[in-house]
């Protein structure tokens, strides 16, 4: 199906949509067939916001030397939506003292939760579906148990959370991956111009069968950090127009120093030092 | 008291008896027999911890048992292959000539130069190139003169290189063993037939290496410059590409290497053209290119963060600035109230970051200009009120101006640690 699909977009190449799209071979190692055919679109990219981190809480009565926590260690998307149409499996790297310290979670929701009485920094590495990008993506996560603030003792009700925000792009994504995800609510996907044909979405093997992959109602929701850009565009906004106005200021002076007349220059050399 | 010796004043009498009866002993003690005084006073006038040299030895005479007398005699027969005769002085012992050959002869080593017959010349080794004579007379040299092949190019009348030279000769050796051999694979491990002449590659490599050897200083120094340029620009491509093909960066370092090889050779040439490859090469490190290029690198990645690339684009952007700027930069976002990394990197705020950036490295500028022409003018402005990052320009400033300039500095000296930016500045 994908071959005539490709073949009708050839016959109509006489679109506007022409300059955008160009025939790239993917790669030919791979013996799928869709792979050896594939086209990506060109200068769009397709970005996946996504939190990641940790949430740990104090054991209190139950902690003992050596497990004195329950933390929980995940990836989700930003907006708490499923982000099993682009992830494949996710391997978490832990400390080498636990047991079988290479976890890999093939579902999501992508977390994983241990008991223990140390932090360390935890290796995340996405794996993504065949379509989407052949390349791990790898981040890493300092796990935090203990809190900012020693005052008293630790209480076993408010966790320790520590997340970051940040955004997967994959830069000139395949054009099977842009069809299959361009109404998906996890996946930030441009518009692109009309006229623009994509194949018929094709959905992946292994969908998750087993319940939601989303977060949205997940136990731990309720400690789930809000990142709004909205705050960071205002301070970034206030603070160009500080600066503008400075650069502004300055050109104004510049421009009335060159203007002023040179011959007091050799007079002003002499007195240098 | 040598003092006194040298200048001939008498001694008094006391002190010379009792310096001559103390002298022989104290000498023996001081000196030890066999090395000058002055020479021993260079150890530091003590003896060493080991003895280096047993004084005993020095002078030891050879066991008196032996009769040595030298003798002229004519080198033995083998050490010369012709009717030369050549005499040397030999130490015989006991009226017995050392026995056994000359002891050097060893080392009288010639090449094998394998000599064809004609019939073998008619069969295998005519060339259009080559007569028979000529083929002939080099191999005469090659055995006369041991493959040298530089005397043999001065000495063979007609004139050929001696890259010609030496593929005649391991062409034809090559030849007779490959016909003489039984089956190919006798001589397949004989070093004439394992690893042939290549011509073409050794006038190459000649040629390449006179070039380097005969570069001046100057046009070292140029290419220097013109590789390490090349190298940084490889690398902060090489950083996007390394996960994705293993073969490019490879490919990379050898064609700007060739490439500016090629562009110091147009430099002996006409060196006005040198200006171009390097304005080139120079041109790409602006901020325009570097944007496209940064781009360009993480489109090679299939897949990457937002923060990865903003942090490139940093890069980028900076990359003509140095340490101190970038500090300082830095110093004004804290300033401003600015994260340096942005906690929500979206697509639209890692643009505004930066922008902002871009434009606080452009206000550093100006103020800097305006230092600059400050300074030079020798004028006193009404105080800036810049101050984030105005605090340490002022500060710089004054060290820079004599001592008794007046200070046009934006803020007072008191004023140590940069404050917040305040809506009055504006």
């Amino acid at each position: 199906m994908p071959h005539t699909a490709i073949e009708a977009q050839a016959e109509d190449g006489g679109s506007a949509s022409k300059p955008q799209r160009i025939i790239k071979l993917g790669k030919t190692s791979d013996d799928i067939d869709k792979k050896s055919t594939n086209r990506r679109v060109k200068d769009v990219e397709i970005c996946v916001p996504i939190v990641y981190g940790t949430i740990a809480f104090y054991l209190g009565r139950k902690a003992s030397e050596s497990q004195s926590h329950k933390w929980t260690v995940y990836v989700r998307g930003a907006t708490n939506e499923d982000l099993g149409a682009v992830i494949k499996h996710v391997v978490f790297q832990l400390h080498p003292s636990f047991n079988n310290p290479t976890r890999i979670v093939e579902s999501p929701p992508f977390e994983l939760s241990e008991c223990g009485w140390g932090e360390f920094e935890i290796g995340i590495s996405l794996f993504f579906h065949s379509d989407v990008c052949d390349k791990q993506l790898d981040l890493y996560h300092h796990l935090k148990l203990y809190p900012e603030d020693e005052s008293g003792p630790q209480s076993t009700k408010k966790p320790v959370v520590v997340e970051s925000y940040n955004e997967i792009v994959f830069p000139d994504p395949s054009e099977c991956f842009f069809a299959r995800v361009q109404n998906h609510p996890a996946v930030l996907v441009p518009r692109l111009p009309a006229g623009f044909s994509l194949p018929a979405p094709v959905p992946l093997e292994n969908m998750n069968e087993n319940g939601r992959g989303d977060t949205k109602d997940h136990p731990l929701s309720q400690w789930f950090m809000n990142f709004s850009e909205a705050d960071e565009l205002l301070k970034l906004a206030a603070a160009r127009q500080q600066v503008q106005a400075h650069i502004v200021k300055l050109r104004r002076q510049l421009s009335a120093i060159d203007g002023m007349p040179q011959p007091l220059k050799p007079a002003s050399s002499y007195e240098c030092t | 008291m040598d003092a006194k010796d040298i200048l001939g004043l008498p001694k008094t009498p006391l002190a010379i008896t009792q310096e001559k009866k103390t002298r022989p002993q104290r000498d023996s003690q001081r000196k030890p027999d066999g090395i000058a005084r002055e020479v021993y006073a260079l150890t530091g006038g003590l003896a060493p911890l080991m003895p280096s040299i047993d004084a005993s030895e020095l002078k030891r005479r050879p066991p008196s048992s032996e009769k040595i007398t030298w003798q002229w005699l004519p080198f033995p027969r083998s050490a010369l292959k012709d009717n030369l005769q050549l005499y040397h002085w030999v130490r015989v012992v006991n009226g017995v000539p050392p026995a056994g050959d000359y002891s050097f002869a060893k080392y009288n080593k010639s090449v094998e130069v394998i000599r064809y017959t004609d019939e073998e010349y008619e069969k295998y080794l005519s060339d259009p190139a080559w007569t028979k004579e000529e083929t002939d007379r080099l191999f005469d040299l090659c055995e006369q003169f041991d493959l040298r092949f530089i005397i043999i190019a001065d000495r063979l009348l007609t004139l050929r290189t001696v890259e010609e030279l030496k593929d005649r000769y391991y062409s034809v050796s090559r030849a007779i063993l490959s016909s003489r051999a039984s089956s190919s694979g006798e001589v397949a491990g004989h070093p004439l037939v394992k690893e042939p002449y290549n011509v073409s590659q050794e006038t190459e490599r000649k040629r390449a290496l006179s070039m380097v050897l005969s570069q001046t200083r100057h046009q070292e120094r140029k290419d220097a410059e013109v590789l390490a340029e090349a190298k940084r620009i490889t690398e902060s491509r090489m950083a996007a590409r390394v996960a994705e093909e293993p073969n490019l960066p490879v490919t990379l370092d050898i064609c700007p290497e060739s490439t500016e090889r090629d562009i110091v050779l147009g430099d002996t040439i006409s060196p006005p053209n040198v200006q171009v490859p390097s304005a080139a090469v120079a041109s790409s490190t602006t901020m325009m290119a570097d944007n496209t290029s940064t781009l360009a690198s993480l489109r090679m990645l299939w897949v990457h963060l937002r923060t990865y690339a903003l942090e490139q684009m940093v890069q980028a952007a900076s990359s003509s600035a140095g340490l101190r700027t970038i500090k300082r930069v830095e110093q004004a976002l804290q300033d401003l109230g600015v994260d340096l990394k942005p906690k929500v990197p979206t697509k639209a705020v890692c643009a505004e970051h930066l922008e902002l950036r871009k434009e606080i490295l452009t206000l550093l500028n100006l103020q800097k200009q305006k230092s600059y022409l400050a300074v030079d003018q020798d004028r006193t402005f009404v105080p800036d009120t810049i101050s984030f990052g105005g605090d340490r320009l002022g500060k710089r400033e004054q060290k820079r101006k004599g001592p008794g300039r007046a200070s046009e500095t934006p803020s007072s000296p008191a004023h140590k640690r940069p404050r917040k930016l305040k809506a009055s500045d504006l």
